[in-house]
């Protein structure tokens, strides 16, 4: 019984990761109805510069700070450089375009900062393990400061009036213009965030998978398959989604396939949701006529 | 003293289709223009022109600015509101946060709560529907709420897109009352664009008569209301 609850909290702090990415590709999902493959590639990279700023001595959370600073500015200048010239871009463009970026900022990523594998600090270590050893002290710190993103972003979205033109910009473009909004900004803060997002992620999960180049590829195929099974368009779903998929992908690996097995169960959901319920548990219908 | 809205050889289209052929018309500080015509006169286009919304040629001035070739968020941020064809509702919103959204651009925070009141002095409903989502109005609230969220930007010019239309013959009434108030209340230049030609030569001041692209007859309201030959051939009443 307790090998179970300690799968069940160990899931809820993996899902709390995936729940963060899922929230990144939701969000720049409504804003462009695309998913942004290079969305783990991009919080690697933002995981590096935060052990570069830990390395040239900063303190860990001055360096987290700064990190998320720096991916915010990064998400937006893609946005503005890269997405922009495309934006009336037929779909297989931008595909195109999110798959370039994949390669270009994964290989980058080596390029700058080398292949090798780096231990990458945890600011939680030090506590042991907490709730009567059921969790370590960095799975619960990590889940705390999961949940503070997420509750930042909820309460952005909801109570200022950014937040309010950035739901407006990416419901209805060409009302959004009529009351003022500068759309084509509003994109570019809605990378600037995911990105954001996506860095503190890759900072909360580096201490448990250590810092590779390919550290995001797997965690973005659970955080994808969250955010269809809450439902794509729709941000608490991929949040709750998220962090179901961590839950039943600790439980699947230690209970049913096995550790080797356990990425097979993300593509499991992945298909299963498109085959069963292609909006997902959370999403909008959307029906045309033809 | 030169009027709120000129257009001069006002051209506009989509793609390779151009739609208006040079026209020219104006609205004055405080004054309603018309503009009437059968489906696909353009008259749907020439408020898009003058909204930034459809490529332009040819000339339109606010208040002596020019504005063609601006942005439609930069046009509405100089005083310019739109409630469009289809009245540009955020259905997925709240009627609360489409009516901070009309607000969006301005500063003055205090006053707009100040409008907010205005606006549930006009339209009571909309209090009653304030934590509702937009989608869920009837059509008569939504066309209240469409303008609504226009007046909240306090605009120098209101450009209103078939505010009747598929609406109740009793709703159309109170809007146009309200109109009447908002006239009276604040100091708005209004281009109208109306199918129903004696709804709208009543409300306003002058009238433009638009027949595929071009103005075939101008002038007050009231005269081209009481010209038979004009009501007969154009207006079908």
């Amino acid at each position: 019984m307790d090998g179970l609850a300690h799968q069940i909290t160990a899931g809820v702090a993996t899902g709390g990761i995936y729940a963060s990415v899922a929230l990144a590709l939701v969000m720049i999902y409504q804003a462009t109805h695309h998913v942004n493959f290079a969305q783990g590639e991009m919080a690697t990279f933002s995981t590096y510069i935060a052990l570069t700023f830990i390395q040239a001595g900063l303190p860990y959370w001055v360096a987290f700070v700064a990190t998320v600073i720096v991916s915010f500015a990064i998400g937006v200048a893609i946005e503005r450089l890269l997405m922009r010239p495309v934006q009336h871009a037929p779909v297989l463009t931008h595909v195109g375009v999110f798959i370039g970026l994949l390669l270009i900022v994964g290989n980058a990523t080596g390029w700058v900062f080398g292949y090798t594998t780096e231990v990458f600090p945890s600011p939680f270590e030090s506590e042991g393990l907490l709730l009567g050893g059921l969790v370590s002290g960095h799975e619960l710190g990590s889940t705390a400061v999961t949940l503070a993103v997420l509750l930042l972003v909820y309460l952005f979205f909801r109570h200022t009036t950014l937040g309010l033109a950035m739901r407006a910009a990416a419901y209805n473009p060409a009302s959004s213009r009529l009351v003022g909004i500068r759309v084509g900004w509003m994109l570019a803060l809605g990378w600037g965030l995911a990105a954001a997002v996506g860095a503190v992620a890759g900072m909360m999960v580096a201490p448990v998978v250590f810092l590779d180049p390919n550290m995001m590829l797997g965690i973005l195929l659970y955080a994808f398959a969250g955010a269809l099974l809450g439902g794509i368009d729709n941000p608490m779903g991929a949040v709750v989604g998220g962090f179901a998929v961590g839950v039943l992908e600790n439980l699947a690996g230690a209970y049913v396939v096995g550790t080797e097995l356990k990425l097979t169960v993300a593509l499991a959901i992945i298909i299963g949701v498109l085959v069963v319920k292609p909006s997902g548990l959370f999403g909008r219908v959307v029906l045309s006529r033809v | 003293m030169a009027a709120l809205l000129e257009a001069k050889a006002l051209t506009a289209g989509y793609g390779q289709t151009a739609v208006l052929h040079g026209i020219d018309f104006a609205v004055e500080e405080r004054g309603v223009s018309a503009l009437l015509g059968a489906n696909g006169a353009g008259k749907t286009t020439t408020l898009r022109a003058v909204s930034g919304m459809v490529r332009t040629g040819g000339e339109l001035r606010l208040a002596g600015e020019r504005i063609n070739g601006l942005a439609t968020e930069e046009i509405v941020r100089r005083g310019v509101a739109h409630v469009p064809d289809g009245r540009g509702t955020f259905m997925e919103l709240t009627v609360e946060e489409n009516m901070r959204l009309g607000a969006y651009v301005r500063r003055d925070r205090a006053e707009v709560e100040g409008d907010f009141e205005r606006m549930f002095g006009y339209f009571p409903r909309l209090r009653e529907r304030f934590k509702q989502q937009a989608g869920t109005l009837s059509g008569g609230e939504q066309q209240m709420l469409a303008i609504t969220r226009a007046l909240l930007l306090r605009p120098r010019l209101l450009l209103l897109d078939e505010p009747s239309f598929g609406l109740a013959p009793l709703v159309v009434q109170e809007i146009f009352a309200i109109m009447r108030r908002v006239r009276e209340e604040q100091s708005v230049g209004i281009l109208l664009v109306e199918q129903n030609a004696s709804l709208a030569l009543d409300f306003a001041d002058r009238a433009y008569l638009l027949e595929t692209g071009r103005i075939v007859v101008s002038g007050p309201a009231a005269e081209i209301g009481q010209d038979e030959s004009v009501r007969r051939s154009y207006l079908g009443y």
